[in-house]
């Protein structure tokens, strides 16, 4: 007797059906959906604006249906203090990655993060800065090889990467942070909820939320994408431990 | 509502808030400083925002946010912090954002000084930011002037969804004056579709400014450009004064501009048969009343805080019909009435 | 009991659905999809796919549908 098979799983409403660009075992592709599919379990798609960088993930505006900005490099943060004061009411989030958040965004990161601004950054760290060709990122480790820094990155010459999540929750303003992984389906378990609770903070008032999550990226980093979610755990990891690093203190 | 005293700078902010500015970001900067002083004393007053940014980078994103969001926003800087706001201008030139910026000038080039100049004209009204496009720049000379105008600026950003300039100077925003606030009148302005205010009931909306398909980013250009001819059709505004039986004629806006009605003043008792064109908007700049003016005046003399960057329009305007003569202070000096006077004298006798 | 389906036209052949099955029903076939891409999919004749979905979480490009059979009461 053939039994009843119920789809189970599906793509998101909030993620639209349209190929991405993204290359092959991409993080970015696995965090995108997750964060459509938060969207769509909090029901508040209708209410929600995005705010892409500039980096691989410029083009996601296109792969979610919301009302969505494209802010000019390192500045999404700003521009969305300047939606979420005009609209306190809606929900209102940046996507970012390494050059993004860390490099030319870092003071608008901090800021936002001071402001104790009611906005959620989700911010993609995968070491590199792969929509320009994979040149050195500040979150790149010592010793990785990229394209400006060919014979592997060294301290004295170019610093030391620099850790985001322990960083600004440092901050007051700060409410929720969190460092997650995509590496394997148990940490892509983990950081759906680490996305959903940083919407949840933001949606309860409480202040600045940011989900850090670490990513492969395979074709910057120059290995398959199987090799690539192992670099992750093995390099990336020891030096980005995962956690929540600052958690809501409520009631 | 009676007269009230106030700086330049005050004055434009109250001006914003009577014509509906609700939100202001800004960062500080001599000499405008008054301008976000007074936005966070008087924005909570009306139920607006007042947000210190950390940058002038991060204001003019945050006006990039908010404008997005459908809100009238205006922010404030001059020189240094002008510059680091080009990229941002261009962004929102090119999102088609309405918004109003303001620029108190002060010496440049560089940290310069803090004194008033008007040596970022090249930047206001040749570009500033990358890409084709145009900011609609009102030049006030007055305090009183500048309230008009500023109330103005924000019906002319959201008419054309183009990002407006007010070019001032540290005199002008420093300077006490009596300044009347008349009660505005709504314009009847396109109702904003394309605003970011979640996408309820309605399909999505982007605000976005990449466009890698060459073929796409051409129409977005030719949509700015027609934009932009058509502010260059409907908005100049120039005042002409003595010009009628002139013989000679000085060029000037802002500051400059008031010292040389106190020449003229002068001049006309002495005989001389001089007058002013003042351009009151930069862009759309006022060829058409320099070429005709030109017909009959074979002598003009521009004066300028800067060593010399209107003075390439007239010369477009006038096109070679008369001869033009320049006179400048710059890096913070303020050419006074005499000097206008002596300048004026010499282009009459025809002495270097 | 469960099965997945695998769009043949939007996977990538990035093989990390491979390395998320614990019961290890899927692999890389030699079939080239329109964009280029050696493409995965689903062999489970002995009908072991408990339809976990750890497969269809890592996939970038959600290529992956997964059914699972209706149980009466209780969860997987």
């Amino acid at each position: 007797m053939q039994a009843e098979l119920k789809k189970i799983f599906t793509r998101p409403r909030t993620l639209r059906p349209v190929a991405t660009h993204y290359c092959p075992g991409c993080g970015h592709g696995i965090t995108t959906r997750l964060v459509a599919e938060v969207i769509d379990e909090l029901g508040i798609r209708e209410k929600t604006v995005g705010v892409a960088p500039v980096g691989c993930s410029v083009l996601s505006y296109n792969y979610l249906d919301l009302d969505m900005y494209e802010a000019a490099h390192g500045r999404a943060p700003a521009v969305a203090t300047g939606c979420k004061r005009v609209h306190p009411e809606l929900v209102v989030f940046t996507y970012q990655g390494d050059g993004d958040f860390a490099s030319i965004g870092t003071a608008e990161a901090v800021h936002v993060a001071a402001r104790g601004e009611k906005i959620t950054t989700i911010f993609i760290n995968n070491a590199i800065y792969g929509m320009t060709g994979g040149q050195m990122a500040p979150t790149t480790l010592i010793g990785q090889k990229t394209t400006t820094s060919p014979m592997g990155r060294v301290a004295d010459q170019a610093g030391f990467p620099i850790r985001m999540a322990e960083l600004l929750a440092t901050i007051n303003g700060v409410a929720y942070i969190a460092r997650v992984s995509v590496h394997n389906s148990k940490n892509i378990i983990q950081t759906k909820r680490a996305i959903r609770k940083a919407f949840e903070t933001q949606m309860k008032g409480l202040g600045y939320s940011m989900v850090e999550v670490l990513s492969q990226c395979p074709t910057a980093w120059g290995m398959t994408p199987v090799e690539a979610t192992k670099w992750v755990e093995e390099k990336m990891i020891p030096y980005y431990p995962l956690g929540e690093f600052k958690v809501p203190k409520e009631g | 509502m009676g007269k009230e005293f106030m700086t330049g700078n005050e004055a434009i902010a109250e001006a914003a808030i009577q014509a509906g500015c609700r939100y202001f970001f800004g960062y500080p900067i001599t000499p405008q400083n008054e301008i976000p002083e007074y936005m966070s004393k008087r924005l909570p007053e009306v139920g607006g925002v007042y947000l210190q940014a950390e940058s002038e980078v991060a204001a003019i994103n945050m006006l990039f946010g908010a404008a997005g969001a459908g809100a009238r926003v205006m922010t404030s800087s001059s020189g240094p912090g002008i510059s680091l706001m080009q990229e941002g201008i261009s962004f929102l030139a090119a999102a088609q954002l309405p918004c109003v910026i303001v620029n108190i000038m002060r010496g440049g080039p560089g940290l310069g000084g803090i004194q008033p100049s008007q040596s970022d004209y090249f930047q206001a009204t040749k570009g500033g930011g990358h890409g084709d496009y145009h900011l609609l720049v009102l030049a006030p000379y007055t305090v009183q002037e500048a309230v008009s105008l500023t109330i103005e600026a924000f019906d002319l950003a959201d008419k054309y969804r183009n990002p407006v300039m007010i070019l001032g100077d540290g005199c002008m925003g420093q300077m006490m004056e009596p300044v009347e606030f008349k009660k505005t009148v709504p314009r009847n302005l396109p109702a904003k579709t394309w605003t970011l205010t979640g996408a309820k009931g309605r399909p999505r909306n982007v605000v976005k400014t990449l466009y890698l398909d060459p073929v796409a980013l051409e129409k977005i250009n030719l949509e700015i450009n027609r934009k932009v001819q058509e502010i260059t059709k409907n908005e100049v505004r120039v005042e002409t004064y003595q010009t009628d039986d002139a013989e000679v004629v000085i060029a000037a806006y802002g500051t400059v501009a008031r010292i040389a009605k106190t020449a003229i003043k002068a001049l006309r008792e002495k005989g001389v048969k001089v007058g002013m064109v003042r351009p009151i908007t930069v862009f759309p700049f006022p060829y058409e009343t320099f070429e005709k003016i030109a017909h009959e005046v074979k002598k003009f003399l521009v004066v300028e805080m800067s060593f010399g960057q209107m003075i390439e329009d007239v010369k477009l305007g006038v096109c070679g019909k008369a001869q033009i003569r320049f006179y400048g202070r710059t890096g913070g000096m303020v050419p006074s009435y005499e000097e206008i006077i002596a300048e004026t004298e010499k282009l009459v006798k025809g002495v270097n | 009991m469960g099965k997945i389906t695998i769009n043949q036209n939007t996977c990538k052949g990035c093989m990390l659905c491979i390395n998320a099955c614990p019961s290890h029903l899927i692999r890389i076939t030699q079939r080239i999809n329109p964009s280029g891409y050696y493409t995965a999919d689903f062999v489970d004749q002995e009908g072991k796919c408990t339809g976990c979905t750890l497969c269809a979480i890592t996939c970038p490009e959600v290529a992956i549908e997964v059914y699972r059979k209706e149980k009466l009461g209780g969860e997987k």
